[in-house]
């Protein structure tokens, strides 16, 4: 494989060393650029890692962050921590839900929204949250209020 | 330096930036250009304040006035009427039940209750500047330790203070840090443990997000104490905002030398690595953090070997909790008599806790060890919404349990809590009313505990799945009376077998619901009820209908 075809990943190989302790942080950051690790950047990165491709996708498939398919415009994260819980987290779950049409862990058809489930934002004092692509956190919301906010990003 | 007349003090932990701190504040700089006294106010952006739940919040001193729920079209009347005549804006003050405001911070409750040891900076300093930490005698610990005592005694100091690991086990943080000591290894690791996992707790974020400064400076006393000149901070990649301020707090202590080589003209180097999790709630476990930073799946080690032996990379490691780094550099400067003289005998100095759920005021407290529960739900959080009743505070949230009414005056320290069946945990303090439903929470927790077992050993992977396919069935008025029985017999098997620290509590919020709301469990299983009204049992119904048709075909 060429070098120059993944310059992505090198960039974080050349911050974090070709060492197979860097495997995690170099697929944060190609995630990051990127937006998913697609097989053949996984290939690249197993080569000049010196890990077995096996271990590589070992390591994709235990944590929740790293995606192998590209994801959809806006990623709505629904915060199911124990206070959100407390505060009725799962309405708004099933208003989201139903204005998209789609259920947890799906995509709409249009590639617009995707729906995840994330463990406590630490944000619990405004109960119940969610974020949409990560920086941007709602929360004291309803049902009703959670659709609005959704409506702001279509 | 400048003098100014005002301060104003603008939270920006996250939970009020969420709430929409940042166009305040805009707000309040335009306000202040437009009257020309931008060179008399001082606008500071400070880390968590800890009433978030009522945030956006805004503090103006010299009075220590505290304003809450700010909006952007506030900013107007609080500069025409508070910085340029001096009239306070009572609309937006704290508030009394009565309606009656409070004059200052110090009179609320909420904080006046409060003793701030770890939490000393957070609120007060802009954490983006590492000359404010300074002015709060900030590294002063850290130079009392290289250039005047030798690394045994700064383990001696720690042992003496009692300091307990205050990520849920409550290990002696000294004790730990002279086995790491006593080990004859060119290279030894500090790790701190950011990944803050409980969901439902957020003293961690808050720490980091408010004084990062704080844990840099508890990472390197603990990197001279035991002969280690490397520190990785291990935090979650969900807190995007700590990780910027860490990154930020690295790079100036960097500049300033503070961090680096030859400390204070010293032998002492150091250097630090920040390393994101990925979001496996398992990598709070000491030994599968190690080897989430070697580059691997996160599953737990065997234990022995313990970290301090060998950790990371095999060499001796100490990982040490957020909070029990920042409490580091109080009690090197100020010594173990001062730090012992809060909490109790076993337990000394404060705790953070996240106070939050059915409660009037949630937010970020800190009191000392042993204050009792009632305390710190009804005279610091307010008490519980009106209307409703206080049925119980979950604590050490996944691997925790609940205590009920009838021990809301117990102690919350190390010794105490696990006499209730629960654990001190790292701190989340969830409050719960009259509507929640204690096999739902059980189920909840237990749900959380299934999606996220690594999977490496049995009783954790399958016994926790079993228990909750019961709880499943319970919940949907599909329980029988054995499975009581069953529930506990499982939970005491995972306890004794599990591999780690986390399997081996999964069960814990099972059986003690169990303990002191059984007959919320028998009210599901026997008069197919949900007290609470949280369980639906329609699909027994829907079940019943079918199986009575099939009767009458």
């Amino acid at each position: 494989m060429e070098k120059t075809k993944y310059p992505q990943v090198e960039m974080e190989i050349r911050k974090w060393g070709s060492k197979p302790s860097s495997l995690i942080q170099v697929l944060h950051g190609v995630q990051e650029g990127v937006g998913y690790l697609s097989q053949n950047v996984l290939k690249y990165t197993a080569e000049r890692l010196n890990v077995p491709l096996s271990k590589v996708y070992g390591v994709v498939t235990f944590y929740n962050f790293f995606k192998t398919q590209k994801d959809a415009d806006h990623i709505i994260m629904i915060c199911m921590g124990t206070a959100c819980y407390v505060k009725n987290g799962e309405e708004v779950v099933k208003a989201i839900e139903n204005y998209l049409s789609i259920k947890l862990g799906e995509k709409t058809s249009d590639g617009k929204f995707s729906l995840q489930i994330v463990r406590c934002l630490g944000a619990c004092g405004l109960a119940p949250v969610i974020s949409i692509d990560g920086d941007d956190v709602y929360g004291k919301l309803t049902p009703e209020k959670a659709v609005e906010v959704i409506k702001r990003y279509q | 330096m400048k003098i100014y007349r005002i301060h104003a003090l603008i939270c920006a932990g996250a939970q009020c930036i969420a709430a929409g701190g940042n166009g305040f504040e805009e707000a309040l700089k335009n306000e202040l250009k437009k009257h020309n006294i931008e060179e008399e106010v001082s606008v500071v952006e400070t880390g968590c304040m800890g009433a978030c739940q009522l945030g956006p919040l805004l503090v103006v001193y010299p009075e220590g006035i505290m304003y809450t729920n700010v909006e952007a079209k506030d900013a107007k009347e609080i500069v025409e009427e508070h910085f340029l005549k001096g009239r306070p804006v009572k609309r937006l003050m704290w508030k009394k039940e009565g309606e009656e405001e409070f004059p200052e911070l110090k009179d609320i409750p909420f904080f006046a209750k409060q003793t701030k040891i770890v939490l000393r900076n957070c609120g007060l300093i802009n954490p983006e500047d590492i000359n404010e930490y300074i002015a709060r005698d900030g590294y002063k610990a850290l130079a009392k330790a290289v250039a005047e005592m030798e690394p045994k005694d700064v383990i001696d100091v720690v042992k003496e203070s009692g300091l307990r690991g205050r990520g849920g086990a409550g290990f002696p943080t000294g004790l730990k840090w002279s086995f790491a000591a006593n080990q004859d290894s060119e290279e030894k690791y500090i790790i701190c443990n950011a990944d803050e996992g409980d969901p439902g707790a957020y003293m961690d974020r808050s720490i980091l997000e408010g004084d990062p400064h704080s844990v840099i400076e508890g990472m390197m006393i603990t990197g001279y104490a035991i002969g280690s000149s490397v520190g990785y901070i291990y935090v979650r990649a969900e807190y995007p905002l700590a990780v910027r301020r860490l990154k930020m707090a690295i790079k100036q202590a960097k500049q300033a030398g503070l961090l680096g080589k030859n400390i204070f003209g010293t032998n002492f180097s150091f250097d630090m690595v920040l390393m994101m999790g990925a979001g496996a709630f398992v990598c709070g476990e000491e030994t599968a953090l190690i080897n989430s930073i070697e580059g691997k799946r996160g599953e737990p080690r065997k234990k022995p070997p313990f970290p301090a032996i060998s950790g990371l990379f095999g060499k001796p490691t100490i990982i040490n909790n957020v909070e029990t780094l920042a409490n580091l550099p109080v009690i090197v400067d100020k010594g173990a008599k001062f730090f012992k003289q809060f909490g109790t005998e076993k337990s000394p100095g404060t705790k953070v806790f996240a106070l939050a759920g059915n409660v009037n005021i949630s937010g970020l407290v800190e009191v000392p060890m042993g204050t009792s529960l009632r305390k710190i739900v009804f005279d610091i959080g307010g008490g519980i919404p009106e209307g409703h009743t206080f049925k119980g505070a979950l604590t050490g949230g996944p691997s925790g349990g609940v205590i009920p009414m009838e021990f809301i005056d117990t102690p919350v320290d190390y010794e105490s809590l696990p006499d209730l069946g629960t654990i001190m945990g790292s701190g989340g303090l969830i409050i719960m009313d009259e509507r929640s439903c204690m096999v739902d929470v059980a189920k909840f927790f237990l749900k959380f505990t299934v999606d996220e077992s690594c999977g490496k050993c049995v009783p954790c992977r399958e016994g926790t799945r079993q228990m909750l396919k019961i709880l499943e069935r319970i919940t949907l008025g599909r329980g029988r009376e054995e499975d009581i029985d069953r529930l506990e017999k499982m939970g005491e098997l995972i306890k004794l077998t599990a591999l780690c620290g986390l399997g081996q509590t999964a069960p814990n919020p099972v059986l003690s619901t169990l303990k002191y709301f059984k007959e919320e469990y028998l009210a599901h299983i026997i008069d197919k009820k949900c007290p609470a009204g949280v369980c639906q049992f329609s699909a027994l119904k829907e079940g019943r209908k079918k199986h009575e048709a099939k009767i009458a075909h």
